[in-house]
This record gives C-alpha cells, sequence and structure tokens, in this order.
C-alpha cells in the first residue's frame, strides 16, 4: 500500500537490484522480456481486457511459465491490471509479454472505449450511472 | 492469421480512480464497493521529486514504481467497472496521465483531520479538467470539520460536489460513486 518500491532496472547505470516479489523469488523484472519494457503495439491501458483466441487455447499445452499462466487466466476477459496482479508480475513487464501474445495472435485485447477520446461519451456514462443505481 | 473472435462480446471496460493523501482510506473504499478481494499490481509511474535533491540537481524527474491497488464491479453482462487507487502523495508528486487517461472521473478522498494530505490530488484532476467529487472519509462517523470549511480550506469550486462518506461502508461509498458519475454526466450535457 503506497510504497514506493524499487525503480525498473533498465536505467542509464542498468544496475539496479533485482526485484523480490514477496514469494521467494527473486528475479530482475525485465528479465522474461529479454530486457525489452514497451510491448509490441504501443502502451496498454490498464483495464483493457485480454481474452485468449481459439489459437491460444490450443496453444497452452505446450506454452510454458508465464505466458503458459496468461493463457490459462484469460479464458475470459480480464484486465490488464487483473493479470499482472495475479501473476504478481510488474504491469510493464505484463504489457510486454500481452503484446508479445497479441503479435502472436494468441490473446485479443480489447481497448475500452475510452482510449482514443479525451472523455467517455455521454451514452456510456448513463449506462454506467444505470448500473451502479440497480446494483 | 487471425482466429476468429470469440462468439460473445467481450464487456465494456470502464474505470474509476479513487485519490487522496496517505493512508486516507483509499484501499478501503475500494475494498467497501469491490466484487473481489482488491487486488494489488506493481505500477510505473514518473515521480517528480520536489525542490533541490542530494546532488544538487533541480526538479528530477524519475521512473519509479508504486503499488496500486484496484477492483472491480460487474455492472450488467457488457460493462465492467474497474476502480484504481493512485498511489503516490506526500514530498513525491507522481505523474498520474497513463494511469487516468479515459477514466470517467476520479473520487478523491480527504480526511478531515488530514486536509493538506490531499491537495495535490484536488490541484491534479483541476488541471486535468476531469470530473472529481470530493468524500470527507468520516471513520467512526466522526467528521471534524463541516463541509462548507472543508471547501474553503481546499479552495473548491462552487461546482465540485463535496459530501461526507464511510469509505468502510459499501452504501456510503458506493453512493459517493454514484454522485461522482452523475457529475459526470452533469458536465458532459452542460
Amino acid at each position: 500500500m503506497n510504497q514506493i518500491g524499487i525503480e525498473p532496472p533498465l536505467g542509464p547505470k542498468g544496475s539496479s537490484p533485482a526485484e523480490h516479489d514477496g514469494a521467494g523469488r527473486r528475479v530482475r523484472p525485465y528479465a522474461i522480456t529479454s530486457g525489452r519494457t514497451r510491448p509490441l503495439g504501443g502502451d496498454l491501458p490498464v483495464e483493457a481486457l485480454v481474452q485468449r483466441t481459439a489459437m491460444g487455447g490450443r496453444a497452452l499445452p505446450t506454452a510454458h511459465l508465464e505466458r503458459r499462466r496468461i493463457l490459462e487466466l484469460t479464458a475470459e476477459p480480464l484486465a490488464v491490471a487483473e493479470v499482472s496482479a495475479l501473476l504478481r508480475l510488474h504491469l510493464g513487464v505484463t504489457a510486454v509479454l500481452l503484446g508479445d501474445l497479441v503479435a502472436e495472435d494468441l490473446v485479443i485485447v480489447y481497448l475500452p472505449p475510452a482510449a482514443s477520446a479525451s472523455r467517455v461519451d455521454l451514452v456510456l456514462l448513463e449506462r454506467v450511472l444505470q448500473g451502479l443505481r440497480s446494483l | 492469421m487471425t482466429e476468429a473472435v470469440p462468439t460473445l462480446a467481450p464487456p465494456i471496460p470502464v474505470k474509476i480512480i479513487v485519490a487522496g493523501g496517505f493512508a486516507v482510506g483509499k484501499t478501503t473504499f475500494v475494498a467497501a464497493v469491490s466484487e473481489i478481494e482488491p487486488l494489488s499490481t506493481e505500477a510505473p509511474l514518473t515521480q517528480m521529486s520536489r525542490g533541490v535533491d542530494d546532488h544538487g540537481r533541480r526538479s528530477t524527474k524519475t521512473a519509479t514504481t508504486v503499488a496500486m491497488d484496484f477492483g472491480r464491479i460487474t455492472l450488467g453482462a457488457d460493462l465492467v467497472l474497474y476502480l484504481f487507487g493512485t498511489p503516490g502523495q506526500g514530498r513525491f508528486q507522481f505523474m498520474w496521465d497513463d494511469l487516468v487517461r479515459g477514466a470517467i472521473g476520479a473520487v478523491v478522498l480527504v480526511d478531515s483531520e488530514r486536509l493538506a494530505e490531499s491537495f495535490a490530488a484536488v490541484d491534479y484532476f483541476e488541471r486535468l479538467g476531469m470530473a472529481f467529487v470530493v468524500a470527507v472519509n468520516t471513520f467512526d462517523g466522526i467528521a471534524a470539520h463541516h463541509l462548507a470549511d472543508v471547501r474553503d480550506a481546499l479552495a473548491l469550486g462552487p461546482g465540485v460536489p463535496l459530501s461526507y462518506c464511510d469509505a468502510r461502508d459499501r452504501p456510503s461509498a458506493h453512493q459517493t460513486l454514484i454522485a461522482l458519475v452523475q457529475h459526470a454526466v452533469a458536465l458532459a450535457t452542460a
């Protein structure tokens, strides 16, 4: 909660400490992405939904580690932030992994409607309001 | 080759930001209304340090990683609302732009005993022109200040909705979310 964590390891010096994820495992956050910090295809909004494709479902049995976990988790649409939290991976690392899976057609990312607009449109706002009121 | 898209249309994701100073009840608020146990993720943020740092440089901008809590409310088969608690306060000023882009708006939580903790959040959403409401977390039902005094202290314009809220109480937090979306609708139709 609210504490400041470590800096990402790809500063100019490249000498930040390895991350401790609380589960007893120590790994440099971007080691599993071969050092890449930008996802293929640009930044992902944290609320964008991710779902595996049919091809992703077929690739699951032979996928490894984080890729396998993502394919397992995304049978139903799940937000990028949820994937990150459930995998206990930094959001940036998650975005890079998802970018690869998208490029291979193993997952689809559904961008939120507001990602391309400056404001959420009125029709959607009213649906959200109606949804909240009927809870 | 692209596979066929799954036949059932995915829900539309929307988000609301829950902001405010340190220990003001952001996570409590998210937990009160979320249908899942709040999750936490490590998010990259840009941080502006204020003043002069140890190396004598001014206003340095650095990338940092902060824990961000969030929750989810399903609003029907085709609509899902995410609530993101914004990390960062005190002497660090975080750049939340990537996180808040596309949000419906923000709930700025205020601890009436420590109003100054939430100045930065109020400033931020004002400058951004994003819809926001201010909710004074009453904790044990005790408010240390009248709302009019809080409005003055935070220099809130008359158009910014301000109310009490018990962040632990689901109906109270839920009502605050409704007030925010109502405000966003009002701004969109103005």
